[in-house]
């Protein structure tokens, strides 16, 4: 098992023609990821790396099946893309595109909260299964099929922390990147609740970054449900307030969203709080060595 | 993108908002002039894009138009420290010369976008004048709020709901409903993040927004071309955005330079835990090519009293091998230490070691050398051998 996608995961590839949904098509492919269909309006019935494409999801999904959506449309089109994506059904809906208006993101989410579809992002990696399914923008070769669950709101660190638990033989069930914008798809508390449930999850690293209160509410989350270790490293901890630190979430306003309200109400939720990314795999051989591997 | 007050106040306006009358004036005489034609007493506001401007001397009372002269002199070209503005402060570039006006009542009223709830909340507060954060601290249940369903929209029961929780009746009831529906079609159809008045003032029974706040989403900057420019940007923030990077000023002496926000933010921790001082935040993105990488050593490097650079690549949709070409090509002055993993990896480092510069592997040990390197040069420069 994992979380959200494995091998049955059929894979729509939304904006399949362009720069980056090329090149990550041919990624995901050799992730061994089933991509069965794109899509790119007025380009029906070409092919990129073999996968058809199709000029409306409605078609792909009626042609190949397709059950989950990755998409690359550029901003402007984004909210049409995901929109589209979320009335067919394919569910989770992955967002790759940056930049995305947050008034659109707002519609996307609400419309696939009354749909009951999972989307992750915009502005975020993807999310991967090790072993299994890989849908985004994750480095391959980072994977290794384990027993560690990961959720974060960053890219790049989330990739510096996968290939640390790789390195240090824990390997990975599900790494799901939640994105960096203010409004996003999935929270902490959605994806821990699946990790919960997942036999295959032994352990959880959080990677959170100052801005919000999405770390705060996971911590809430995980002191009264949550029964697997979690480990978190927060990002930001030396971000002056007022400041926006790349990803459009990551503003400290007031005294709300500072790093320090996160580590502690972390803490106080029985979190073990690394102080630098590099410490991660070994608090989780900490706990886990110590609670029998179980 | 925050705004000035007086920009705030056109567009709320534009959209229905009663504001006070008043124009924005670049120069003492300029200030005099308004005051005049507006007739005193008047207020003279500093535009600057933080709060906390009335106690820290940014706005002034006139009851003459040399009076409202005068204020101008001293608040223009002036840098206003607030507790917002930290301590390098803000200079006033322009002041807004208003109508004085005499409330009875302060009230508080916004449309934020609530993340965690992914809409936008109607907030409102019989506590208005004062710092609201400061409120929602000690006095939460001051706060009323409402949720707008994106798909329903907003609707003016609501409003009417909030007014009546705040004890509004009469007229004042149904204008405070009114205000509320333009403020949060403002917020829609001018893309904002935050459309804020504080105070929403009663003065002669009418309500009017004295002071108001608005951020608007960058991101929809491509649906409103009319939008004015961002006056307060440094130049290298200013440079930084043509190239499409993303750079932040900061106050320290070790230039940082990483891909993906994230792993920017954990770099300038990194530095800080042991010990050293970033100089700027600047993440070069995803997929950063070597022009865009050339740019970001540029800046990096240009602030005043930058000691080392610190560059933490991360490869993925970035190639190790673009970002290597981008440091040889433009190599700078300062010592530098380069942390390179990830796509192209080999490709990177064979670059870079042709031009006899090693890549960690590793980012706490390059972290670690980074920051000593940078202690080094304080030594050096103290010993009197720069460089």
């Amino acid at each position: 098992m994992a979380i959200l996608v494995d091998e049955q995961t059929r894979v729509l590839v939304q904006g399949i023609t362009g720069y980056q949904g090329e090149f990550h098509t041919r990624q995901m492919l050799a992730f061994g990821t089933k991509v069965v269909a794109g899509t790119s309006p007025g380009k029906g019935g070409s092919t990129v790396h073999g996968v058809p494409v199709f000029d409306t999801v409605e078609e792909a999904v009626k042609e190949t099946g397709a059950t989950a959506s990755c998409i690359f449309v550029p901003a402007r089109g984004a909210k049409d893309a995901a929109l589209e994506a979320i009335a067919s059904g394919l569910d989770p809906v992955v967002i790759i595109t940056e930049h995305i208006p947050v008034h659109d993101a707002i519609e996307i989410v609400a419309y696939a909260r009354q749909k009951g579809v999972h989307v992750v992002g915009p502005n975020g990696p993807g999310l991967a299964s090790a072993g299994r399914c890989k849908i985004g923008i994750m480095p391959n070769h980072l994977f290794q099929q384990g027993k560690v669950g990961v959720v974060s709101r960053s890219g790049t660190l989330t990739y510096e922390i996968v290939a640390a638990l790789t390195r240090a033989g824990l390997g990975e069930t599900t790494a799901v990147g939640l994105g960096g914008d203010p409004v996003v798809g999935m929270t902490f508390v959605e994806v821990l609740e699946l990790f919960e449930s997942d036999p295959e999850t032994q352990a959880v690293v959080l990677i959170g970054e100052i801005g919000g209160s999405a770390e705060e509410e996971a911590a809430e989350y995980i002191a009264r449900r949550f029964t697997k270790p979690v480990v978190a490293y927060i990002a930001g901890r030396t971000a002056p307030p007022g400041k926006r630190m790349g990803h459009a979430g990551a503003v400290i306003s007031g005294t709300e969203g500072t790093a320090q309200s996160k580590i502690e109400a972390l803490r106080a939720a029985g979190v073990a709080v690394a102080d630098l990314p590099s410490d991660v795999p070994g608090l989780l051989q900490e706990i886990l060595g110590s609670s029998g591997n179980s | 993108m925050k705004v000035h007050e007086f920009q705030a106040k056109e567009l709320l306006q534009a959209h229905g908002v009663p504001v006070p009358r008043g124009r924005v004036a670049r120069s003492p005489e300029e200030a005099e002039v308004i005051a005049r034609e507006l007739g005193v007493p008047v207020a003279v506001k500093a535009q600057i894009h933080a709060g906390g401007r009335g106690k820290a001397g940014g706005i002034r009372l006139a009851a003459s138009p040399d009076e409202a002269q005068e204020a101008a002199a001293q608040i223009l070209g002036r840098v206003l420290v607030t507790h917002q503005t930290g301590p390098e402060g803000r200079l006033v570039r322009s002041v807004l010369v208003e109508e004085a006006l005499r409330p009875t009542r302060e009230l508080y009223l916004a449309v934020v976008i609530e993340n965690a709830l992914g809409m936008p909340v109607l907030m409102a507060s019989d506590a208005g004048g004062v710092d609201i954060e400061e409120v929602a601290r000690a006095t939460p249940e001051k706060i009323v709020k409402a949720p707008v369903d994106p798909y329903l929209g907003f609707q003016p029961f609501q409003a009417r709901a909030l007014g009546r929780r705040l004890g509004l009746t009469g007229r004042t009831l149904t204008e405070f409903a009114g205000i509320a529906y333009s403020l949060y079609r403002l917020l829609r159809e001018e893309d904002a993040e935050l459309a804020e008045i504080n105070p929403l003032a009663l003065t002669n029974g009418r309500l009017v927004a004295i002071d108001a706040k608005l951020i608007l989403d960058d991101n929809a900057a491509y649906r409103h071309p009319d939008r004015p420019a961002d006056q307060e940007m440094t130049e290298l923030e200013r440079m930084a955005k043509e190239h499409d990077l993303s750079y932040v000023e900061l106050d320290g002496d070790i230039a940082i330079i990483g891909n993906g926000a994230g792993l920017v933010m954990s770099t300038l921790d990194m530095v800080a835990h042991f010990g050293g001082r970033p100089a700027n935040f600047l993440d070069v993105g995803g997929g950063a090519s070597t022009e865009a990488m050339k740019q970001a050593l540029a800046i990096a490097t240009r602030k005043p009293g930058v000691r080392a650079l610190f560059v933490n690549i991360f490869g993925g949709i970035t190639r190790c091998d673009d970002i290597a070409r981008g440091i040889v090509e433009n190599r700078p002055s300062v010592p530098m230490v380069v942390r390179l993993t990830g796509t192209n990896e080999e490709e990177g480092r064979a670059i870079l070691e042709a031009q006899g510069i090693r890549a960690f592997t590793d980012p706490v040990e390059a972290a670690r050398e980074a920051v000593q390197l940078c202690a080094g040069r304080v030594q050096e420069v103290r010993h009197g051998h720069p460089r």
